[in-house]
C-alpha cells in the first residue's frame, strides 16, 4: 500500500515538474533548466563518489567534452547522433581516467581529476587555435528551452533510477563493502577496480550528456566558458549538503544550494567566489555526512528521548 | 637557442623543485592534501607586485617579508581548519577527503579575495631585465637570480632537515607519525611547523615566480597541479625527488614550449604524469611504500 502510495506520489510530482514549461515565464524557465542540470550533475557525482568516497573534480572537464562536442559537431551531423558521440568521448575519457588511477590509492584520483578540466581546457584552445583558427564557436540549433528542459527532466530521471537501482543491485552491495573496507572487499572476491571503473565511466557518461544537452542554450562558445571550475565545486558542494550516499541527498542539497548561488550571483557578484568557499568550509565542518544525516540523527535522538521518556 | 632553453628550463625547473618541497612537506610530514597550495603562491607573487609597484621595494626584500607571513599563515590555517579535522577523523582515508574538500573550499576564498583585490588581470613587474651573457647565450638576469634563489632556498631546507636535530624529527613524523611520540617527539607540534614550513616555502615561490613570470589570480590552480605532479614523481616526502623530479618537470615543459608548441605544455605535463602513475607510482626515487 504505502508503496503504490509512494509511485503515485513520484508520478505526480514528475508529471508536474515536466507540465512546468507551461505555466512559467521565460527567466522562470531558465531557472527549472539550470536546477534540473545541477540535480542530474550532483546525482551523478554522488552515483560514484558516494559509496566509493573517491573526491571527484573533474565534473567540468566532462560538461565541457560534452558542450564543445555538440559546437563542434552540430552543424554537420543530426542533433541525436551528435548526443551519441558526446556520450562516447566522455565515456572513452572516463575510461582513460579510470583505469590510469582507480587502481592506486584515492589521492591519485583526484590530483588527476584536479587538472583534468583544465588540461582539457588547453588542449581545446590548443586545436582551435592552430587548427580551426578560431577561439570562440557559435551554436545555431533549433532547439527550444522547454525542449532542454524535458531532456534534462528526463536524463535527471534517468540518473536517479539508475542509482535506485544500483543501490539494490550487487553492484551497490559490492560498492557499499569497498567503500567501507577495501581489503575486505577484495578478500571476498569483489573485483574492485572494475566495479570502480564502471561506476565512474556511468556518472562521466551522465555529465557529458548534461553538458551536451545544455550547450544551445550558451549559443555562444568557448574553452574559458564551459570548462569554468566553479561548475566541479557547485556540484561536489550540493552533493555534499545533501548526503553523497544518500539517494534523495544530491536532489535537497542542489535545490536550496542553486537557488542561494543565483541569488548570491545576482546580488553580490564580486564575493561570490568567497562566499562559496566559505560556505562550502563550513559545510565540511558542520554537516560531514550531509543534511539528510544530521536529520535523521536529530529524528533518532529526539525519538530515543521521547521513548525513555515513555518508560520511566 | 638550445643553451637559452635549457637555462629557462632549469629556471621553471628550478620554481617548481622549489614550491613542490613546501607541498612534499605539507604532505608527507602533515598529511594534508593542501590543494589551497597554489594560491599561497600566488598570494606571495601579487604580494611582491603589489610592494614592487607601490612602494619600489625590492623583491629579494618582499622574499624576506613573504616567507615568515606565509609561515604565520599556514601555522594559522592548520590550527583553526584543520587540526579540528584531524582530531576528528578516525582514519587516514577520511583525513585525506576532510582535507581535500576543506581547502578546495580554501581555494576559492583565496582567489576570491585576490579578484576582489587586483582584477582578473595578467599581472607582472619589470625587476632586472636586462641579459647577461652565459656561454654566448643572452639570459635574462632575474632569471637567473630566480634560479639561484630556487637553489638556495631548495638547498638550505635539505640541509635543515637532514642535519639538524629538528629537521631528523620532522622526517621521523613522516616515516612513522604513530612510533614518533614515543622517542619524545611532540608529533603535533611536529605536523604543525611542517604545514607552516611549506606555506613559507609557497611564498617563497611565489615571489621568485613574479620575477620572472605573469601570473593571475586563478593561476594558483596549476601551480598545485604541477608541485602535486611533482611531487608524486619524485616520491611523497622525498625532498631530493621533489628536486630532480622538479627540474625533469621544467625542462620538459619549456623544451615542448621552444620546440613544439606553447600550447602543449600542459600536455606533456599530464602525458609524464600518466605514464608515473601507470609505470613507478610510487615516484621516480621511491620504493614501494605499504
Amino acid at each position: 500500500m504505502k508503496r503504490i502510495a509512494t509511485a503515485a506520489g513520484l508520478i505526480t510530482l514528475v508529471a508536474a515538474l515536466a507540465s512546468a514549461p507551461f505555466f512559467l515565464d521565460a527567466y522562470g524557465l531558465g531557472l527549472m533548466m539550470g536546477l534540473a542540470g545541477y540535480v542530474t550533475l550532483a546525482t551523478a557525482w554522488a552515483l560514484f563518489s558516494g559509496p566509493t568516497g573517491y573526491v571527484s573534480l573533474a565534473t567540468v572537464a566532462f560538461v565541457g567534452i560534452g558542450a564543445y562536442c555538440v559546437a563542434a559537431l552540430s552543424e554537420v551531423l543530426p542533433y541525436p547522433l551528435v548526443l551519441l558521440i558526446a556520450a562516447g568521448i566522455g565515456l572513452a575519457v572516463a575510461l582513460v581516467v579510470g583505469l590510469s588511477t582507480l587502481r592506486l590509492s584515492g589521492v591519485y584520483f583526484v590530483i588527476f581529476t584536479f587538472g583534468l578540466a583544465e588540461l582539457i581546457r588547453q588542449l581545446v584552445t590548443f586545436y582551435e587555435i592552430n587548427v580551426t583558427g578560431t577561439l570562440g564557436r557559435y551554436i545555431f540549433l533549433g532547439i527550444t528551452p522547454e525542449q532542454i528542459y524535458w531532456q534534462l527532466l528526463a536524463l535527471g530521471i534517468v540518473t536517479m533510477l539508475l542509482r535506485w537501482w544500483i543501490g539494490r543491485s550487487r553492484i551497490g552491495l559490492a560498492l557499499k563493502v569497498i567503500g567501507d573496507d577495501e581489503v575486505v572487499a577484495s578478500h571476498v572476491g569483489i573485483d574492485i577496480a572494475r566495479t570502480k571503473l564502471a561506476l565512474f565511466a556511468i556518472s562521466a557518461t551522465i555529465m557529458t550528456l548534461v553538458g551536451a544537452i545544455q550547450a544551445p542554450r550558451w549559443t555562444y562558445v568557448e574553452p574559458a566558458i564551459v570548462f569554468n571550475p566553479t561548475v566541479s565545486f557547485l556540484t561536489l558542494i550540493m552533493a555534499l549538503l545533501g548526503g553523497a550516499t544518500r539517494l534523495w541527498g544530491p536532489l535537497l542539497g542542489a535545490v536550496p544550494l542553486f537557488l542561494l548561488f543565483e541569488w548570491l550571483s545576482a546580488n553580490f557578484p564580486n564575493h561570490y567566489s568567497i562566499l562559496l568557499g566559505l560556505l562550502f568550509i563550513l559545510i565540511v565542518f558542520a554537516l560531514p555526512k550531509g543534511v539528510l544525516s544530521f536529520i535523521e540523527q536529530m529524528w533518532g535522538k529526539a525519538h530515543r528521548t521521547d521513548d525513555s521518556g515513555a518508560r520511566s | 637557442m638550445f643553451v637559452t632553453t635549457l637555462i629557462a628550463g632549469l629556471v621553471l625547473g628550478g620554481t617548481y623543485a622549489l614550491v613542490a618541497m613546501g607541498l612534499t612537506l605539507q604532505y608527507g610530514i602533515s598529511r594534508i592534501m593542501n590543494l589551497a597550495y597554489g594560491e599561497t603562491i600566488i598570494a606571495a607573487s601579487f604580494l611582491a607586485y603589489a610592494l614592487s609597484s607601490s612602494f619600489n621595494i625590492n623583491p629579494l626584500i618582499s622574499l624576506v617579508l613573504a616567507a615568515p607571513l606565509g609561515f604565520v599563515f599556514s601555522y594559522l590555517i592548520y590550527g583553526l581548519m584543520l587540526r579540528p579535522l584531524v582530531a576528528r577523523s578516525k582514519t587516514a582515508m577520511a583525513l585525506e577527503i576532510d582535507s581535500i574538500l576543506a581547502t578546495f573550499g580554501l581555494l576559492f576564498v583565496i582567489q576570491g579575495v585576490m579578484l576582489l583585490m587586483f582584477g582578473g588581470n595578467y599581472i607582472s613587474y619589470s625587476y632586472m631585465n636586462f641579459g647577461v651573457d652565459i656561454f654566448g647565450a643572452s639570459v635574462a638576469a632575474n632569471r637567473l637570480l630566480a634560479l639561484v634563489l630556487a637553489l638556495a632556498l631548495g638547498g638550505g631546507l635539505y640541509l635543515l632537515l637532514t642535519r639538524t636535530l629538528w629537521g631528523t624529527a620532522l622526517r621521523a613524523v613522516a616515516v612513522a607519525p604513530s612510533s614518533a611520540p614515543l622517542v619524545g617527539i611532540d608529533a603535533n607540534r611536529a605536523v604543525r611547523l611542517a604545514f607552516a614550513l611549506g606555506g613559507a616555502l609557497a611564498a617563497c615561490g611565489g615571489v621568485v615566480i613574479s620575477m620572472y613570470q605573469t601570473f593571475t589570480a586563478t593561476t594558483g590552480v596549476v601551480f598545485t597541479m604541477k608541485a602535486l605532479i611533482v611531487v608524486i614523481m619524485g616520491g611523497v616526502g622525498n625532498l631530493l625527488g621533489a628536486l630532480s623530479a622538479g627540474l625533469i618537470l621544467g625542462l620538459v615543459e619549456t623544451f615542448v614550449a621552444t620546440y613544439v608548441s606553447p600550447g602543449l605544455t600542459l600536455a606533456a605535463v599530464y602525458l609524464i604524469f600518466l605514464g608515473i602513475l601507470l609505470w613507478r607510482p610510487s615516484g621516480l626515487f621511491g620504493k614501494a611504500r605499504r
